[in-house]
């Protein structure tokens, strides 16, 4: 042997460019931010279009969504499409049982998906603005569509039309004194939207999912603030008391 | 008939008033003539003299009364809200923490402070380890706070259920599972804990009637006597010297200071600086990384889809460890250990008795070791991990109580017991490597020979001679 040839099967994702190793893939980081009402809209408007035909998000009311400055009114004529009372849980059309028999696999309620998919790999918005944007055209799936992030996935690629068509090529690259067999996602047909269009779209929507697994978190972390600040307050004052009375103990 | 009434009749005015509660000074000696309470307050905190050198670790006592009215306070609204069915109790917390009002902050105050219990109870024995609060004649203060710890491992196991998901459901199939490996009992045993052949409703009903009644009920009951115990001894102190020991011409120990108003407010200091942090965790961290609520736990539990990795809470994981560590091999290891434990015994000044039961567990153990399956031993021994402790007061026969005065062999050792149980926790979190069961079945070794061999290196320590009074 001439040159140390290591052989790695590495997955790398085109656009933007991530990397993994055979410990895992690693997630590209979303994008995204809870202050951005705007974004968090655009998401809950993708979310409702999308995810809510299949997908239910039944912990989590319509009526909530005037966390995200809409009136009841406007979340009824937009993002209400069942019928149903604003006062409703997010629930699907769809069949489980029926969707058993079609994908494998009954579709899992969003609600807290963005919660349940943390690991040490990244937050679980990570998790899922890199999912929805890595999959790729295999005939040998039943649905035509597979998953790098997650191999032999059940959905199919609900976005495509927004996307377009990617599939995995696979390429041999040399580095200094290595080679190695990389696997590339690539765009085959564009969709509607540019890559970057689509990735924003993708971010709002993890956005929106990010919101809706704990509707709570702005509260939270406002008074949680101020409770620390009280606190830290009263650790001062109750100091000073103890220093007081300690005044005698020799 | 002629009755004569031989005693006096029975006065309430024989209890003096009680003075120096302004406007309810009334209402005070009316209740103190009909119940002890002057009596009560001065036994418990006025009159209560507790050694004048308490430091840092001393503060963990109080604060972890405070995690139990935490918990029992949120839990009581909790159970307004949540639902013991299985196909409503995910949901049912999904429900607390959005449309509850404030629900959110409940739940996250009770799942924060499940993990804040156990890291004050953990350096709560610690003190103990380092004092030697255990030793006579606080024996019983030790062994009820053992049995406290217990019990608190028990609420904690069954509220971990209430969830109902992944980690849950899996966590409680394999804890339950494991009575299955005792000889004999074992799966009639686990069917009648789960209620039924797999971890289903009937198993959450039960669990949530041991969480929110029977265990709280004993755990209430525990602390009350931990607290009377100790106040019928005394507290210890970083120095281990009995302040009852110096009495002045008061009759109170020179080297103690009222409970109240000293160490009522000392603790309150305490409890602020407890609560700053628990509430940043809790605000701006509620999951902890994974470690307070597991990410798995946000999926509902499914019977169907097994987790490619169950991993109890952390606070559970030295004592996973020592069971996974526990393998067919390592069943060779504690052989040659218990026949080297036993020669030790025989060749120390043992009486005939103890030499002859010492040798009669050795031949049933090494008999057992290679009859009885190898998960058995490590739900033995994980289990023995937590009871040892219990044994504590008799093995440790150190002429000192505090490492202040003990020896290099016993702050060696405790450093040593310290890092292993950090360790085992450790990889109590971790999928299976051969790298960590290893390093866990030397853990175990050593986790073991802490308290085992104590007999011996507290014997043979060099230790110095405590004061006679308080170092302060």
């Amino acid at each position: 042997m001439k040159t140390l040839r290591v052989l790695v099967a590495v997955l790398a994702l085109l656009p933007p460019v991530a990397f993994a190793s055979e410990a895992g893939l690693k997630l590209d980081r979303a994008p995204i931010d809870l202050h951005d009402i705007v974004s968090l809209q655009r998401g809950a408007h993708t979310f409702v279009n999308y995810c809510l035909n299949c997908h239910s998000a039944g912990y989590m009311r319509y009526n909530r969504l005037q966390d995200l400055g809409l009136t009841e009114q406007q979340i009824r004529d937009n993002l209400v499409f069942t019928g149903g009372k604003v006062g409703d849980l997010m629930k699907t059309a769809l069949n489980p049982l029926e969707a058993k028999e079609w994908f494998g696999t009954a579709p899992p309620d969003l609600t807290v998906i963005a919660r349940s998919r943390s690991s040490e790999a990244g937050s679980g918005s990570d998790w899922l603005y890199t999912y929805l944007r890595s999959f790729y055209r295999d005939p040998k799936r039943p649905t035509g569509w597979n998953n790098v992030v997650y191999v032999n996935v059940a959905m199919p690629h609900a976005l495509w039309q927004l996307q377009g068509e990617q599939v995995l090529k696979e390429a041999e690259e040399q580095g200094p004194g290595y080679m190695r067999l990389v696997h590339r996602l690539v765009v085959d047909k564009p969709g509607v939207l540019k890559p970057a269009e689509y990735d924003q779209l993708v971010a709002d929507l993890v956005n929106y999912m990010t919101y809706m697994s704990e509707p709570a978190r702005h509260d939270r972390v406002t008074i949680g603030l101020f409770a620390v600040i009280v606190i830290f307050i009263l650790v001062a004052l109750s100091y000073a008391l103890k220093k007081e009375y300690w005044k005698d103990v020799h | 008939m002629d009755v004569t009434h031989t005693k006096p009749p029975i006065t309430h005015a024989d209890k003096p008033p009680v003075t120096g509660a302004g406007p309810l000074n009334g209402l005070l000696t009316w209740v103190d003539q009909r119940f002890p309470l002057v009596a009560l307050w001065r036994e418990h905190a006025a009159d209560y003299y507790a050694p004048k050198n308490f430091n840092f670790w001393y503060y963990f006592g109080s604060l972890a009364m405070l995690v139990l009215v935490i918990q029992i306070v949120t839990g009581i609204f909790l159970v307004m809200h949540y639902k013991p069915d299985a196909a409503q109790a995910f949901a049912s917390v999904e429900y607390i923490m959005r449309d509850v009002p404030f629900g959110w902050l409940v739940r996250y105050m009770h799942s924060t402070g499940a993990s804040a219990f156990f890291i004050v109870i953990y350096l709560h024995m610690f003190r103990g380890l380092l004092y030697g609060s255990y030793r006579r004649p606080r024996e019983l203060v030790w062994i009820v706070g053992m049995l406290i710890y217990l019990m608190l491992m028990a609420e904690a196991f069954f509220g971990y259920l209430l969830p109902w998901g992944q980690m849950s459901y899996w966590g409680a199939q394999v804890i339950v599972n494991l009575f299955d490996a005792l000889p004999l009992i074992g799966p009639d045993l686990s069917l009648w804990i789960r209620g039924d052949y797999v971890v289903s409703d009937a198993t959450l009903n039960r669990f949530f009637s041991f969480h929110v009644i029977a265990i709280p009920l004993v755990l209430l009951g525990l602390v009350g006597a931990h607290i009377m115990a100790l106040h019928e001894v005394g507290s210890n102190n970083p120095d281990g010297v009995e302040i009852k020991a110096n009495l002045g011409p008061d009759g109170h120990p020179v080297d103690g200071i009222r409970f109240h108003p000293y160490y009522t407010v000392k603790d309150t200091f305490g409890v602020m600086v407890f609560l700053a942090i628990f509430a940043i965790v809790m605000f701006f961290m509620p999951e902890f990384g994974g470690y307070f609520l597991e990410y798995n736990n946000f999926i509902p539990a499914d019977p169907l889809k097994t987790p490619s990795h169950i991993a109890p809470v952390w606070y559970f994981t030295p004592y996973y460890s020592i069971l996974r560590a526990t393998t067919s091999e390592f069943t060779y290891v504690l052989a040659a250990a218990v026949i080297g434990y036993t020669v030790l015994i025989w060749r120390s000044d043992y009486g005939r008795a103890a030499k002859a039961v010492a040798a009669i567990v050795a031949v049933v153990l090494l008999v057992g070791f290679f009859t009885i399956d190898a998960k058995v031993w490590g739900v033995a021994l994980m289990g023995l991990a937590v009871l040892v402790f219990l044994l504590l007061p008799w093995l440790d026969v150190s002429p000192v109580k505090s490492i202040r005065y003990k020896g290099p062999l016993y702050k060696t050792a405790l450093g040593l017991f310290v890092v292993v149980f950090l360790v085992l926790g450790y990889f109590g979190t971790q999928p299976v490597t051969d790298t960590g069961t290893r390093l866990s079945q030397l853990c175990t070794l050593l986790y073991f020979a802490f308290f085992l061999l104590m007999p011996w290196y507290s014997r043979m320590d060099r230790t110095t001679p405590p004061p006679s009074r308080l170092t302060h």
